[in-house]
């Protein structure tokens, strides 16, 4: 059992935690996971290392309310515990200096793109950062963001917040101003965003590192349920990744992929409210 | 019942074993197999000759006292049956439900010369469900050592392995990456064949009694690498497994649609699936299912996708039973599963498809599988493995109406072990290199056993592994034997 030590509401969907899990703490680098299962009914579902203190042994997650699980882990308070959190997994992110560097976050991809971000910039890079959401209530951390970065970009889709566009317009400007050099980006986010950041950058050759979030189940190479097509064959992204060269990834087969469970992830949704409704509370673990 | 005289013994028939009717068990995911009734198993253990030199003893890969434990089982002396069994085999319930008998033990017996063998696996079985039931046999704990031990991995060679260690009084910790132990025993074998009560049993029960600990959601190679470990323990035992799959080379492996084995039966078993939505787990199964291969993974995962299909067909009265084919490249004669699970599978409705290759998956607009497409194969001159080698038939293509392919191709050792683990040798097929006497690697104390050394093979032969590495490491640990 693992313990839920702190809460954070970031925005209405967003939630932080810190969980108490030294033996992922002790060797926890920016870039991995940790596949998290709430109790002795949940599925495994992975979550990015957003933060990691050594000395105390925690391990912070962010995450977003979408279905089942991650709606149900919303529920849960400091105190309560989880039935499993294992982990890292995954390869760390690799940092150099590159010279200027883009680093894109959309959505709840603002968490894991931080850490990786404050490290390019204390390697020694000119970090220009753009973050983007739906809308201005699901922002969150433009102010850490904005911390780290030389300069930092601000894009809502529906202009309450920042820019009105999608955060691939102010990459393009920037790719097609020559004095800025960008050598490389970084975009973390849904899978359609990076699906676009690529195509974005591809005809100016500009390498972009992307961060796959494939359906998992085991995350440590045993059941090839997350594997994604890159040019050079089929991948594991939880053993392999889940960092790859965005330019290779077959982008369509992967969003195909994320679909594929979309019935029955809505079934365990409707199945989930049904039961805490007529439990009458918000059911946080079932008996 | 008096003394039979050997001629006597011969005539006595083999005893079925009851099974739940074929209609109603592809229905539920409860053990098919009932066990031998009390009267049933002293009778079918009269039927043992009693060989002075039992050839069935050579048959199994660990030796396990076969006349011995029959004669006490007919005597009714089921406490020394249990302790004849003990003495080479700590886990009887499970590998008499899962060993591959007929290649091993029963293949081996004197009585399959002319007629049937001694049904020894279902014996086996006997006595070890005899055992889980009373726990005649406690697990004695040697005086404590002082030694630290971890295992890493808790199948069947890691279990054997601690536990065998842990009767020495040594301290033993089991690291295991998934969230439950037993290895492919809860997350491979199905329900229906294993039931996961009897692993989670011996499991507990050893633990209880041996003080073992268990760290679940421990991925050794990220959690710790081996060398930490190294640095914390006196011997360190690697029973990983080989759990890695393989994926055929050809189009349209990446479609909606097609999945692993163990994607399917980690899903289904260890996530419990077939229970969704009270479990989170789902799993997708089309009308028309496809299994690549005749392994006891094939059989195991065609025989869960006919009871999905059945439960589906239950909930949704619309819902059809639709089909479940195995596709072989070879013929009947060459497969490689347990004969008992094929005609198993066989009764419960599956279609074989032998001489059968695919060579392609399409899909549609939505990128989900449509079509397999195969070619139709025959078999020429034996191979170096000694089977004979399917060669594709030209001009034989066909398409068949599929939309769930799953891949059970076999497997490769789980890669994270082995990360930073510099000095352990590996073969090109990526399994490490051990002695097979103790187990030893090329990598100063560490062994390893099982699967992660053979490749995929059975429960019996990594138990064995588990046991002969656990002989050797007490034996170093203790400062009998050298390692320079
Ligand atoms: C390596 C890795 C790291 C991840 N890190 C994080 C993280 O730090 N924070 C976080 O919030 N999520 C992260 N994810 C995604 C997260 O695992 C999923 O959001 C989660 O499994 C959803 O579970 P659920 O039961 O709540 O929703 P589900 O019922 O599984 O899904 C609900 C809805 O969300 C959609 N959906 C599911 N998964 C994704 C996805 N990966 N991307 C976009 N839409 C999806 C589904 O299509 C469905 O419509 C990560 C995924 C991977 C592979
Ligand atoms: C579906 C299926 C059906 C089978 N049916 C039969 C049968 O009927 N009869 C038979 O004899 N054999 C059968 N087998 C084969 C048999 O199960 C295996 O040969 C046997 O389980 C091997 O045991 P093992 O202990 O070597 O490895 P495993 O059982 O694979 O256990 C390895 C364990 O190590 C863990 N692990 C891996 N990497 C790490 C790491 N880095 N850190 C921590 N832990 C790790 C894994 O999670 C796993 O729990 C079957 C196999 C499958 C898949
Ligand atoms: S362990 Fe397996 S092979 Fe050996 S006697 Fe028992 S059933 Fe037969
Ligand atoms: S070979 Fe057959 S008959 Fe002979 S001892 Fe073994 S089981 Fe009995
Ligand atoms: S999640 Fe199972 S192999 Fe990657």
């Amino acid at each position: 059992m693992y313990t839920i030590l702190k809460k954070e509401v970031l925005t209405d969907v967003t939630k932080l935690m810190v969980i108490e899990a030294p033996h992922v703490a002790r060797s926890a680098r920016a870039g991995q996971f940790i596949i998290v299962r709430i109790d002795e009914y949940g599925e495994r579902i992975p979550l990015t290392i957003a933060d990691y203190d050594r000395a105390a042994g925690t391990i912070t997650i962010i995450f977003q309310e979408l279905g089942k699980s991650t709606k149900q882990l919303g529920k849960l308070a400091p105190g309560d515990t989880l039935a499993s959190f294992a982990g890292p997994l995954g390869h760390p992110t690799e940092i150099g200096n590159y010279g200027t560097v883009v680093c894109m976050g959309g959505g709840v991809g603002i968490a894991p793109i931080y850490p990786i971000t404050r490290a390019l910039k204390e390697a020694g890079n000119r970090v220009i950062s753009i973050i983007g959401a739906r809308t201005k209530n699901l922002l969150f951390w433009e102010d850490r963001m904005m911390s780290v970065s030389d300069s930092l970009i601000v894009c809502t889709d529906d202009g309450s917040h920042g820019r009105a566009c999608l955060v691939t317009e102010p990459l393009k400007e920037l790719l097609e101003d020559k004095d800025k050099r960008v050598a490389k980006v970084w975009a973390i986010g849904p899978a359609s965003m990076m699906k676009f950041v690529t195509l974005t950058t591809k005809p100016h050759a500009v390498p972009t590192i992307v961060s796959l979030n494939t359906i998992m189940i085991d995350g440590t190479g045993m059941c090839g349920g997350c594997r994604v097509l890159l040019e050079e064959g089929a991948r594991f992204v939880c053993v392999d990744g889940p960092e790859f060269d965005g330019h290779k990834v077959d982008w369509d087969s992967l969003l195909s992929r994320l679909s594929f469970y979309k019935d029955e992830e809505r079934e365990a949704v409707e199945y989930y409210e049904h039961k805490c409704r007529i439990d009458g509370e918000t059911m946080k673990r079932r008996k | 019942m008096a003394e039979l005289k050997p001629a006597d013994r011969m005539k006595i028939k083999r005893h079925p074993m009851p099974n739940q009717d074929e209609h109603v068990r592809r229905g539920n995911f409860d053990e098919v197999a009932l066990g031998y009734a009390p009267a049933t198993a002293r009778e079918e253990a009269e039927r043992c000759i009693q060989c002075k030199d039992p050839k069935c003893v050579q048959g199994c890969p660990v030796g396990v006292l076969i006349p011995q434990f029959i004669k006490a089982l007919r005597e009714e002396d089921m406490v020394q049956a249990v302790e004849w069994m003990k003495v080479k085999n700590n886990l009887p319930a499970i590998c008499g439900r899962v060993c591959p008998q007929e290649s091993q033990c029963e293949g081996n017996c004197i009585l399959g010369r002319k007629g049937d063998p001694v049904a020894i696996g279902r014996l086996e079985r006997y006595v070890g469900d005899f055992e889980l039931a009373h726990r005649t046999c406690p697990l004695a704990k040697a005086p404590k050592t002082g030694r630290r031990i971890a295992v890493v991995g808790s199948g069947p060679a890691g279990l054997t392995c601690a536990v065998d260690l842990g009767r020495e009084g040594h301290d033993v910790t089991i690291f295991e990456s998934l969230h439950g132990p037993g290895g492919v025993l809860i997350y491979g074998i199905p329900e229906f064949r294993l039931p996961k009560g009897v692993v989670h049993n011996e499991v507990n029960y050893a633990v209880e009694c041996l003080g073992i600990q268990i760290k679940t959601d421990h991925v050794i190679g990220r959690s710790y690498t081996l060398d930490e470990l190294l640095a914390e323990y006196d011997a360190v035992f690697l029973g990983t497994g080989a759990g890695l799959p393989s994926f055929m080379r050809i189009p349209g492996i990446n479609l909606n649609g097609v999945m692993s084995a163990n994607e399917f039966l980690t899903r289904v078993n260890l996530m419990k699936a077939y229970q969704f939505p009270d479990y989170d787990t789902p799993v997708k199964l089309g009308r028309k299912v496809a299994v690549i291969g005749a392994g006891n993974v094939a059989m195991d995962a065609a025989r869960c996708s006919l009871r999905l299909r059945a439960l589906a067909a239950q909930k949704n009265a619309a819902g059809e039973q639709g089909e479940v084919h195995i596709v072989y490249r070879r013929s009947k004669d060459e497969v490689p599963a347990r004969h008992e699970e094929v005609e198993h599978a066989e009764e419960e409705g599956v279609i074989f498809d032998f001489l059968t290759s695919p060579i392609e998956i399409l899909g549609d607009e939505k990128r989900h599988v449509r079509t397999l497409r195969c070619v139709r194969m025959e078999l020429g001159e034996p191979d170096a493995s000694g089977r004979r080698k399917p060669l594709e038939r030209k001009g034989s293509e066909f398409d068949m109406d599929i939309d769930t392919v799953i891949m059970a191709l076999g497997t490769n050792p789980n890669p994270i072990v082995f990360v930073d683990a510099d000095g352990l040798e590996r073969t090109k097929y990526g399994t490490a290199v051990a002695e097979h006497e103790t187990g030893r690697t090329k990598k100063r104390r560490v062994w390893a056993g099982g699967d992660v050394v053979t490749g995929a093979a059975t429960v019996i032969s990594a138990m064995g592994a588990g046991k002969r590495a656990a002989a050797d490491i007490h034996a170093f640990v203790k400062g009998e034997s050298r390692w320079d």
